[in-house]
């Protein structure tokens, strides 16, 4: 019995998979094909494998059964009761159970990506590491330890093009050029997944699903810079992908790929987890490195730079965990080979968080310079419940607001800049015409004064009067000179903050500002909100003209507050009513105002 | 800190076994850094930082005990009261944010009348709003200890609720 005649069950353990039952799908799996003597029955080994994310989280669990006869067929909102079913038709019985197979959206979210950093996800057993070496795991490591000089794996990812993925951009080859020329025999290495942008989770779902590559990725610029000490900065609120990066570290040591003179390799590297403690501020590299030592994290100016003054002051180079993912890829197919993926400027590809009011969410990697429209439209399916699009938001509370005019903005680093948002760490959330962009402004503007450390008082204090501002404005109270203010604010805060938290917190006001000024306007001077959003400006009535007597409405509300017949208009009741707005969010029609 | 406050201080915490944070301290004593892992493991031991643990740590870690409150209150993990034994957590990320997460913060507060980061007096619920849990697909979401519930409505708190309820508290 061959390895490859085995049938291979793929089971999405990310945290999305398990939070919808994956590990009891996995169980049932195992116990019923145990008990069922499968194996026997079909002649073959049948192996259950959990893999990480495989990106289209909304419609977990994601079970993916490959036989020599069928090939790969996936089945989407899996449930363990349906486990036996799935063995029964499928494997015992070799036919695939149609009704039940993904719908042809599934292949189109995948096979309009273009997957490189993410291979392994949703591929491989992340606790394996003897999957990992199967899929040319170490191989780079090898080959640049045993055939490139220091410099020539520098020179390589220069050549490759690729810029850090943490949101600024920074190209990675110089920045390892940079602390590779500071003095100094003890360096430090820093892995940033202190991932604190809500809608984004990529990092997360590369240490969940392929724990080894960024270890990977590290080791080469370990080796590149001279660093003999790694840090992993992982965020607190993700406990599955600390777990998984922990056991990968542990056994990595065991067979000697961690430690002194790795494999033999003449190559020292330690490598430890840090966890954080709920900051988002110390997604920045100076107040990350002050939470590593053990203070607030809060940010320094610079310079120096961490690369020639860093943690403990020592010289320190910091990269993403999506950049670290990308190194392996970049020395084994060589940094042309990256080169020639993306644009002008932005090499290779990004994975991108596409989430909020589109059809299918998920994780999804495509080349750099992709239309956004393409992104939404062809790979994640479009807008949900067939509503207008409005905007979708790129780079998370520092990024800004993209509207349907400029939609066909390739994403890039600087076209995503020039059209006033960022490429961030890549989350995209999506709004259709019941979004207000006021209150968004607002949600991202209470966030990051939430978040602000308080060091310097441009953010601190400057951002609270936005915030006061704005939530004058969605009350009804604004007043004529509103905009002209918030826009001074902002631009003032952007020039005078010490770091890339104030540097660009404004961002969402100024982008919204520019794009959606109407909105704004009708807010101050009419006291409506368009999109029928803020609750102090709506009048919690039905609009007659609009309501096609669905029902959706009475369905939809938890208190009785809507009466409503079969062919009648709903009316709502104003007296029961408690302003929760469930009935706003499930009419198609607008048809509350 | 007046003898008075101090005193009613001492009345609120418990009897607090320090062999615990002792051990905590033994094993990342020699690390540097080790502040946040000490704090981190004391908080996973006892639920939050009792003040006599904070103060035994400042003392054997050789740290002024101003910059572990200063860290204690930067951070949104630690926690300086004890906690529930039910900590709900709502998404209020941006994903959740446009998909109708503020009434089901509204709606929990509703129910159990307490505000974000606060705790019921029986020690039973703990509320927090939290940014980002990483599963936008599912918005919005919420989550009752280690318990995820997706696609929340105002319906399915009444649910929750009267379900951990019922839930004994030893």
């Amino acid at each position: 019995m061959s390895e490859n005649e085995a049938i291979k069950i793929l089971i999405c353990q990310g945290t999305g998979g398990v939070s919808m039952g994956a590990k009891e799908v996995e169980a049932a799996f195992v116990k019923i094909l145990a008990e069922k003597g499968v194996n026997a029955i079909v002649g073959k080994r049948c192996d259950v494998i959990k893999t990480g994310c495989r990106g289209l989280c909304a419609n977990d669990v994601l079970v993916d059964i490959i036989t020599p006869e069928q090939g790969r067929v996936t089945y989407d909102f899996v449930k363990a009761e349906e486990v036996e079913k799935i063995i029964e038709e499928h494997i015992v019985n070799k036919t695939v159970m149609e009704k039940r197979k993904a719908k042809p959206y599934y292949n189109q979210f995948v096979d309009a990506q273009m997957r490189v950093v993410m291979t392994g996800c949703g591929q491989i057993d992340p606790d394996s590491i003897d999957a990992y070496k199967e899929e040319d795991g170490f191989k780079a490591i090898e080959k640049c330890v045993k055939s490139m000089k220091p410099e020539e794996v520098i020179d390589e990812v220069k050549k490759s093009g690729l810029r850090g993925r943490g949101g600024g951009g920074f190209p990675t080859g110089m920045k390892w050029s940079f602390c590779k020329a500071s003095p100094g025999h003890h360096k430090y290495l820093i892995c940033n997944a202190d991932e604190g942008d809500p809608g984004a989770f990529m990092d997360r779902s590369l240490l969940e699903g392929d724990p080894y590559c960024i270890i990977e990725g590290m080791m080469i610029a370990a080796y590149a810079i001279g660093c003999d000490f790694g840090y992993v900065y992982v965020r607190a609120e993700y406990p599955l992908a600390v777990q998984r990066l922990q056991h990968a570290i542990d056994v990595c040591y065991e067979k000697g790929y961690l430690g002194k003179n790795i494999q033999g390799w003449g190559l020292d590297f330690d490598m430890r987890i840090k966890m954080g403690a709920g900051a988002f501020v110390c997604g920045e590299e100076t107040a990350l490195m002050a939470s590593i030592e053990g203070f607030r994290g809060m940010s320094r100016p610079r310079p120096p730079f961490p690369a020639v003054r860093g943690l403990w002051g020592y010289p320190t180079n910091i990269n993403n965990v999506e950049t670290f993912g990308n190194v392996r890829h970049i020395i084994n197919k060589g940094g042309d080979w990256y080169a020639s993926l993306g644009t002008e400027t932005t090499k290779g590809t990004k994975i991108f968080a596409v989430t909020g009011k589109v059809k299918h969410t998920g994780l999804v990697e495509v080349p750099a310079g992709m239309k956004i429209r393409e992104v939404i439209y062809d790979v994640c399916g479009g807008i949900a419940n067939n509503r207008k699009f409005k905007a979708v938001q790129a780079g998370g509370p520092s990024g800004g607001c993209i509207p349907a005019e400029i939609l066909d903005t390739p994403v890039d680093y600087d076209s995503l800049i020039k059209a006033g948002a960022m490429m961030g760490s890549g989350g995209l959330v999506v709004m259709d015409e019941t979004t207000c962009m006021v209150d968004v402004s607002r949600f991202f503007l209470n966030f990051t004064r939430e978040e602000s450390c308080g060091k310097c008082v441009p953010c601190r204090i400057g951002l609270k009067v936005m915030l006061d501002i704005l939530e004058r404005i969605t009350e009804g109270r604004g007043e004529a000179t509103d905009i002209a203010t918030l826009q001074d604010l902002g631009i003032a805060i952007k020039k005078a903050s010490l770091c890339g938290l104030g540097q660009t917190a404004p961002n969402p006001i100024l982008s919204t500002i520019n794009y959606f000024r109407e909105e704004y306007e009708a807010h101050i001077n009419d006291k409506r909100c368009p999109s029928n959003c803020c609750k102090e400006l709506l009048l919690w009535q039905v609009v007659e003209e609009k309501c096609v007597k669905c029902g959706a409405c009475k369905k939809a509300c938890p208190v009785d507050a809507i009466i409503w017949e079969k062919g009648q208009l709903a009316v709502l009741d104003k007296e029961k009513c408690t302003k929760c707005k469930s009935c706003y969010d499930a009419c198609r029609f607008m048809a509350l105002e | 800190m007046s003898e008075a406050v101090a005193q009613q201080a001492a009345e609120q915490e418990p009897v607090i076994d320090l062999s615990l944070a002792n051990k905590i301290i033994d094993k990342f004593i020699d690390l540097p850094g080790n502040l946040m892992p000490v704090l981190q493991g004391a908080q996973d031991e006892y639920g939050y930082i009792p003040r006599v643990v904070a103060d035994l740590i400042a003392e054997r870690l050789n740290v002024y005990p101003s910059q572990i409150y200063g860290v204690l209150t930067f951070y949104a993990q630690f926690h300086l009261k004890p906690r529930g034994k039910f900590i709900i957590r709502v998404c209020v990320g941006t994903a959740c944010h446009v998909q109708g997460a503020p009434r089901i913060v509204e709606t929990f507060f509703d129910k159990i009348k307490i505000g974000h980061a606060e705790t019921t007096p029986d020690l039973r619920y703990t509320f927090e709003k939290v940014a980002c849990l990483g599963a936008c697909g599912m918005a919005p979401l919420a989550m009752v200890n280690d318990s995820t519930y997706g696609a929340m409505t105002v319906q399915k708190v009444d649910e929750i609720i009267s379900d951990y309820n019922q839930r004994p508290m030893k």
